[in-house]
């Protein structure tokens, strides 16, 4: 068992948070200086192959954030809500899978939510300075005040994560729990799962653990687990311990390899900071009139930019072509 | 009230050889006075803890209540949240997807208030005065006992039983309540009594 | 339990059948992952769906709903067959050497004594043979024709691996490959632990199931070691406690049991409990039954209870039927022979079969009395919800007041989990409104009727005006007072038996335990068993030491296990004949040369020599038993019963439909479908799902948004045959009644070839009704038969016959 993290303090003093302004490493559509000492790496790991799709998590994390999700219908499936939504961070995901070489079947769950890109396709995204930061422990965190509402962080986000609310008209997605995680405890949701598949501790202590599964997995016949760390996005601070790490797509649609949008990339490498973004600007134009006056506004001469700088490259939100990913030995799929 | 907070003691028998995330020590540094709107307030602070059991299954997780406001000071107490006791042997501080939203059922909408009466024939539900109600049951239940109490059988063993009333208890309650309701129902005589192990 | 959850990662096999740790355990079924992950152990599943406990399987194997005693025949078979018998366990340790009565016999489905009329045995020949010197006879070579092993391997021969799958639908190359993992657990050094729940209960055979499995861990060695044991996982939070504590229509606290009409008196009623030993030096624990009845009536009737008037004995009701259960007086309220019910913290009308009947006695009663936290369809019965609850308001006559309660937040006191572990709780919260705390309630109740009957007097007073109610606050006896009374005080000074001069106890002071009970009068204790849980040395429950020497799981320190703080039951068979534990890497005790000792504490007298005293203390015969004499209604041994409804003939007994002993009441017979059904084709199963708790999450939001509309699972090949579309409106019927739902399609579900035979199952989700912030559904027992087991008349909810078709969805009104 990896060791429990001890219960919270209650004491004001404890609950002063351990990092913040200062330490963070990037922040949206701004200049920043990075500290000069980086926090230790923080991760959660997700291991599949211990995950009973009980859903705790989710209702962990409805819970401790204070999210109201709407009860909603049955669709024929375990999955629900059907999608992740501005109320709910955290979504299992269920698939039938029959294994092709055993002809057996396996349910596979997963957990999905943000997951804390050490490149944050969302942040490179942003127009909106300050609307999304990461601190140099990996978290990634959306600053709602300064959100503009412009849905550029979906498009930027290789894993389709972030949703934009209809009542405040801001993005939210898991923050990994910043305010439990700056006074020394794990995310809620880790500290629910019944059967430890959700752990939480520094990066390095996650790989560890995770090299300890995988030894067991493949005592049991699972030759391709593995760890899924995707490079293309620089690694995540939320990491999957996979049963058949070669297929990660099985997962409910896991991008085999992720990487930020090239229209991102390729964006920002004109605008610099500048402050307007764009890409798929469709999806979010329909909220363009909440979006606060300012230097932010994205006009649709900006789109129009937009389009034209991104002419002759793939759609924004098919994944590039195949590259090795994931930690070293485990090969991606080929797609 | 036993508050004391034990320390946890728990072996490290991790199989991997890992005692346990150095999170708390991060390499944060000194806590410094908030540095930010950035962060939410972690809102446990200035709390009070209770130790308790979660209400739903025999695996008996322990949980921690946190509140505002102080029951042992004779404060009102006002829930805030419920999270599993990492001190506890069996769960660890985990919590199953009802567990870990016991909040939620300790305040929902549909939690009774005030002693409601249905009279005959009525689709209503009214208010009704404690004592007033326990003075109706107390008086139908000395009123069917006294009518239907059965003190000898046929063949003039005495048998003392109360057959047209029945009662269910609540496999959710604590012993002690049991206990008591044990008492109650049993000297009266009635044998219609079970509780949810019959299912 | 035998044993604990945190005993649970020391097992080598968990065998998951009659359950579904994953869904309705998670954070206990969390030992599991623990023993998988650190020891390599493997985790079988045996259930008619593919689910969340089997979707982290090692082996799983499909099974039909009700036919488990067949497959665990069949595994004891194999067993024996293949020699996967732990042998000196077993020889030393089970009945199997003891001689059973000439004239016991079994045939085709019924053993000797049937009485088809009665529907109930003559059980004069399921008894051992009694030798000269009053001690069973028994044959160690276990060649005896009529020893009990010889019965067993007779008993079981039938249940091949054909006849398995012929009747379970386990494909035999699946049953075979859990047979191997199994039999590998009959190793001294290897353990299997059998985690099971209402999948086995609630079948009119359940208890029947229950014992297949544990005969199963007896002859492979497994029961009273760490790491093995028969685990029941258990339900509410306190399902254990009232159970312990007696609140059950035949029992008293701590398993002793309410007299019959054939007991006018104590004497009577002793002579049936003397628990005399059936074999030499036995323990016979129960032989201390008349210290716990006495002291058991000095607490519940304190100076009322004397030596004279039989420690009043006439104050307990006589039972003229085995049991006034709750399927009873269901039918006696819809005869209208009931006018008064309590529902305390318990909703009825969703959690018992055949709702239309419910509903109907209910209507019949003149007073309902509900103490509930929350809102319950049995509280509003009488309201109409169209669809889901269509009634007439005005011609419903009954009486209905309903009462706020405190729930587990705002109260204090002891509950005891799976494992017997009592665990004392502090409130964190301020009750709602008025409610009030239920000990509170009842204390008003008796205080306004003992005063009624002062006043007036009335039917036989005496044990409503003598029943000790000394509390400091008779308005609210706490939570401190009434655990004191459980565990019990010394009433005078006691002396040593032996010495005179000697005092042992003084008067007032908290007993240390249930070994110094007496049955004169000078003790008194609530629940024997509780005792030591609030001793002198204070409240032992609210202990909250969580090391652990040895790394055991036992966590000795930690609140107080009944009995006496033991983690694991029998534990004294965890060790070999010379005491020395069977498998040394898993010590649990063992004999020093003197006195047992250990991690936990042991289960036998401590300096019981190892070779004299057997472990099965509580037995008359110092073992466990294969074969259970007289004490079940239908067998010595477990028998494949079909369930009620089945949609195949019995095949080892064709004539025989269901249990042959069950109460069955004249009204319900005519509402079950008829075996193999064609209007009822399918057999459909109920279940609970893992983000709701049975009907109360309804009224919490979180987890009806987890799992938000009311549905059935199916398989691909009967949504294809039916026409039923996933997440299409379905309408399920059956003899009883009929619900709509969604329909979940899914691979993990899929048709069995039972007798040769397509069966198709149909899986029903448990949780909806008419209140709550859930949406609106129909609960399962709409269509549900009203039939429970032979023995302890659970329902059938797991094994019955329906209809299914493809539907609008239900007419919104």
């Amino acid at each position: 068992m990896f060791p429990p993290i001890p219960n919270p303090s209650v004491s004001p003093e404890a609950a002063k948070p351990r990092f913040g302004e200062k330490d963070i490493l990037r922040r949206s559509a701004s200049e920043v200086t990075p500290p000069a000492e980086r926090l230790t790496e923080v991760a959660k790991l997700i291991d599949v192959s211990k995950c009973i799709g009980c859903k705790a998590c989710q209702s962990a994390c409805l819970e401790w954030n204070n999210l109201h999700e709407e009860i909603g219908f049955n669709h024929g499936v375990y999955t629900n809500p059907m999608d992740l939504t501005p109320d709910t961070f955290t979504l299992m995901r269920f698939t039938e899978w029959v294994n092709p070489e055993t002809d057996n079947l396996e349910w596979l769950i997963r957990k999905d939510g943000c997951m804390h890109c050490e490149d944050p396709g969302c942040l490179k995204a942003c127009p909106s300075p300050g609307a999304i930061v990461q601190y140099s422990n990996g978290i990634v965190d959306f600053q709602h005040e300064n959100c503009i509402g412009c849905g550029y962080c979906i498009k930027g986000c290789p894993f389709n994560i972030p949703r934009i609310s209809k009542v405040d008209h801001t993005a939210y997605k898991c923050t990994l729990c910043s305010d439990r995680v700056a006074v020394g405890q794990g995310p809620a949701c880790q500290k629910a799962c019944p059967t430890q598949a959700i752990v939480f501790g520094t990066k390095q202590e996650m790989k560890d653990w995770a090299d300890f599964r995988i030894k067991d997995l493949k005592s049991r016949g699972f030759e391709n687990a593995g760890l899924y760390d995707p490079q293309g996005v620089g690694g995540t601070h939320v990491m999957y311990v996979l049963h058949h790490a070669d297929q990660p797509s099985i997962y409910a649609n896991l991008p085999d390899n992720p990487r930020i949008s090239p229209i991102v990339d390729a964006w920002k490498g004109v605008t610099k900071y500048v402050g307007l973004a764009a890409m798929g600007f469709a999806a979010a134009a329909g909220l363009l009139h909440y979006v606060v006056a300012g230097p932010n506004r994205v006009t649709a001469e900006d789109e129009e930019n937009a389009q034209k700088l991104t002419e002759g490259k793939g759609p924004p939100s098919a994944p590039p072509p195949a590259s090795p990913s994931g930690p070293a030995g485990h090969e991606g799929r080929a797609t | 009230m036993n508050m004391e907070l034990s320390r946890r003691s728990f072996l490290k028998t991790s199989g991997a050889g890992i005692a346990g995330t150095t999170l708390g020590a991060f390499g944060f540094g000194e806590a410094e006075a908030a540095v930010a709107a950035f962060i939410k307030p972690f809102h446990l602070a200035n709390t009070t803890e209770a130790r308790n059991t979660c209400t739903y299954c025999s695996v008996a997780c322990g949980i921690i209540i946190f509140s505002k406001g102080d029951l042992r000071k004779g404060e009102k107490a006002d829930i805030v949240h419920i999270e599993g006791d990492a001190d506890h042997p069996t769960n660890r501080g985990t919590l199953c997807p009802k567990g870990a939203a016991l909040r939620d059922i300790v305040k929902s909408e549909t939690r009774l208030t005030q002693p409601m009466v249905r009279k005959p024939g009525s689709d209503r539900f009214e208010p009704i005065s404690w004592d007033a109600a326990l003075d109706k049951i107390a008086h139908a239940m000395k009123h069917d006992r006294d009518a239907n109490f059965v003190a000898t059988n046929k063949d003039g063993v005495t048998v003392n039983r109360w057959l047209t009333a029945g009662f269910l208890a609540a496999s959710a309650t604590t012993n002690e309540t049991a206990f008591a309701t044990y008492k109650v129902v049993r000297s009266t005589g009635m044998l219609g009594f079970d509780n949810q192990a019959r299912v | 339990m035998t044993n604990s959850w945190t005993d649970i990662k020391n097992t080598d096999l968990v065998i998951i059948m009659g359950g579904n740790a994953a869904e309705a355990h998670p954070c206990g079924f969390k030992w599991v992952t623990e023993a998988k992950a650190n020891r390599g152990a493997k985790l079988i599943v045996v259930d008619p769906r593919y689910n969340r406990s089997a979707s982290v399987a090692d082996y799983y194997a499909p099974i039909r709903q009700g036919s488990d005693i067949a497959f665990l025949m069949g595994l004891i078979n194999w067993c024996i067959q293949n020699d996967k018998v732990q042998w000196a366990y077993t020889k030393a340790f089970t009945n199997a050497s003891f001689l059973v009565k000439e004239g016991f016999e079994y045939h085709e489905g019924l053993f000797t004594g049937y009485d088809e009329e009665k529907r109930d045995y003559n059980r004069d020949t399921w008894e051992y043979e009694i030798g000269p010197d009053g001690y069973a006879v028994v044959d160690d070579t276990l060649t005896h024709p009529r020893c009990v092993w010889n019965l067993l391997k007779q008993h079981v021969s039938i249940y091949t691996p054909e006849l398995v799958e012929r009747i379970c639908g386990t494909p035999k190359d699946k049953f075979l490959h859990i047979a191997e993992m199994v039999g590998e657990c009959s190793s001294p050094t290897k353990t299997m632990t059998s985690m099971y729940a209402l999948g086995w209960t609630q079948h009119s055979k359940g208890a029947q199931n229950i014992r297949g499995m544990a005969m199963l861990q007896l002859i492979l060695g497994n029961i009273g070691v760490r790491g093995g044991g028969m685990n029941a996982l258990r339900g509410h939070s306190n399902i254990q406690g009232l159970t312990d504590l007696g609140l059950l229509s035949n029992m008293l606290p701590g398993y002793l049991n309410l007299p019959v009409d054939k007991e006018p008196d104590f004497a009577t009623y002793m002579s049936t409990r003397g628990f005399k030993p059936l074999r030499p030096n036995q323990m016979s624990y129960w032989q201390n039954y008349r210290k716990f009845f006495v002291s058991f009536m000095k607490s519940m009737y304190g100076d009322a209870a004397t030596a004279e008037n039989d420690w009043a004995y006439h104050y307990l009701p006589k039972l003229d039927v085995p049991n006034y259960d709750i399927l009873r007086m269901f039918e006696r309220m819809k005869k209208g022979e009931i006018n008064l019910y309590f529902c305390q913290g318990f909703n009825p009308l969703q959690a018992f079969p055949n709702r239309a009947k419910l509903s109907e006695g209910l209507s019949k009663l003149k007073l309902l009395v509900v103490m509930d936290p929350l809102q319950t369809e049995t509280a509003r019965f009488w309201e109409d919800h169209g669809v889901y609850n269509k009634t007439d308001p005005s011609s419903i006559q009954t009486e209905v007041i309903q009462l706020p309660t405190t729930c587990f937040a705002e109260d204090e006191g002891s509950l005891v989990n799976s494992g017997r572990w009592l665990q004392w709780h502090w409130p964190g919260g301020s009750p709602p409104g008025e409610a009030r705390t239920d000990t509170w309630i009842m204390a008003q109740i008796h205080l306004r009727l003992k005063a009624l009957y002062a006043r007036d007097g009335g039917a036989f007073p005496d044990p409503i005006v003598n029943l000790n109610w000394s509390y400091k606050d008779p308005d609210e006896p706490t939570p401190e007072e009434l655990a004191r009374e459980m565990n019990g005080s010394a009433l005078v000074d006691v002396f040593d038996p032996n010495d005179p001069t000697k005092k042992i106890l003084e008067a007032g002071k908290q007993l240390p335990g249930f070994g110094v009970l007496r049955d004169d009068g000078t003790t008194a204790s609530g629940c024997w068993i509780f005792s030591g849980c609030w001793t002198e040395a204070g409240n032992m429950m609210a202990r909250r030491d969580n090391s652990d020497p040895g790394d055991t799981g036992a966590y000795l320190k930690w609140s107080f296990a009944w009995p006496a703080n033991r983690r694991i039951i029998y534990n004294r068979a965890s060790c070999d004949l010379e005491g020395k534990p069977w498998d040394p890497s898993r010590k649990l005790i063992e004999w020093d040369g003197a006195k047992w000792t250990g991690y936990d504490v042991p289960d036998i007298a401590p300096t019981a020599k190892p070779g004299d005293v057997g472990p099965f203390i509580m037995n008359a015969e110092g073992s466990g038993r294969l074969f259970v004499r007289k004490m079940m209604r239908d067998g010595p041994f477990p028998v494949h019963y079909e369930p009620f409804e089945s949609p195949v003939a019995n095949v080892i007994a064709p004539k025989i439909v269901g249990n042959p002993v069950s109460r069955v009441f004249k009204d319900d017979w005519k509402q079950f479908a008829q075996t193999a059904s064609p209007d009822f084709p399918y057999a459909a199963t109920t279940y609970r799902l893992t983000e709701h708790f049975h009907y109360w999450t309804k009224n919490n939001h979180v987890n009806s948004v987890l799992q938000p509309e009311q549905f059935v699972e199916i398989s691909e090949e009967l949504a294809r045959d039916k026409g039923i579309a996933l997440g299409g409106w379905v309408r399920v019927w059956s003899m009883r009644g009929s619900l709509f739902a969604k329909a979940v399609v899914t691979k993990r579900i899929k048709p069995m070839t039972i007798d040769g035979k397509i069966v198709h199952v149909v899986g029903i989700p448990i949780h909806w009704g008419f209140v709550g912030a859930a949406r609106k559904g129909f609960p399962a027992n709409v269509l549900t038969p009203f039939v429970g087991d032979a023995n302890i008349e659970t329902p059938e909810f797991k094994a019955f016959l329906v209809n299914i078709e493809a539907s609008a969805g239900p007419a919104v009104s």
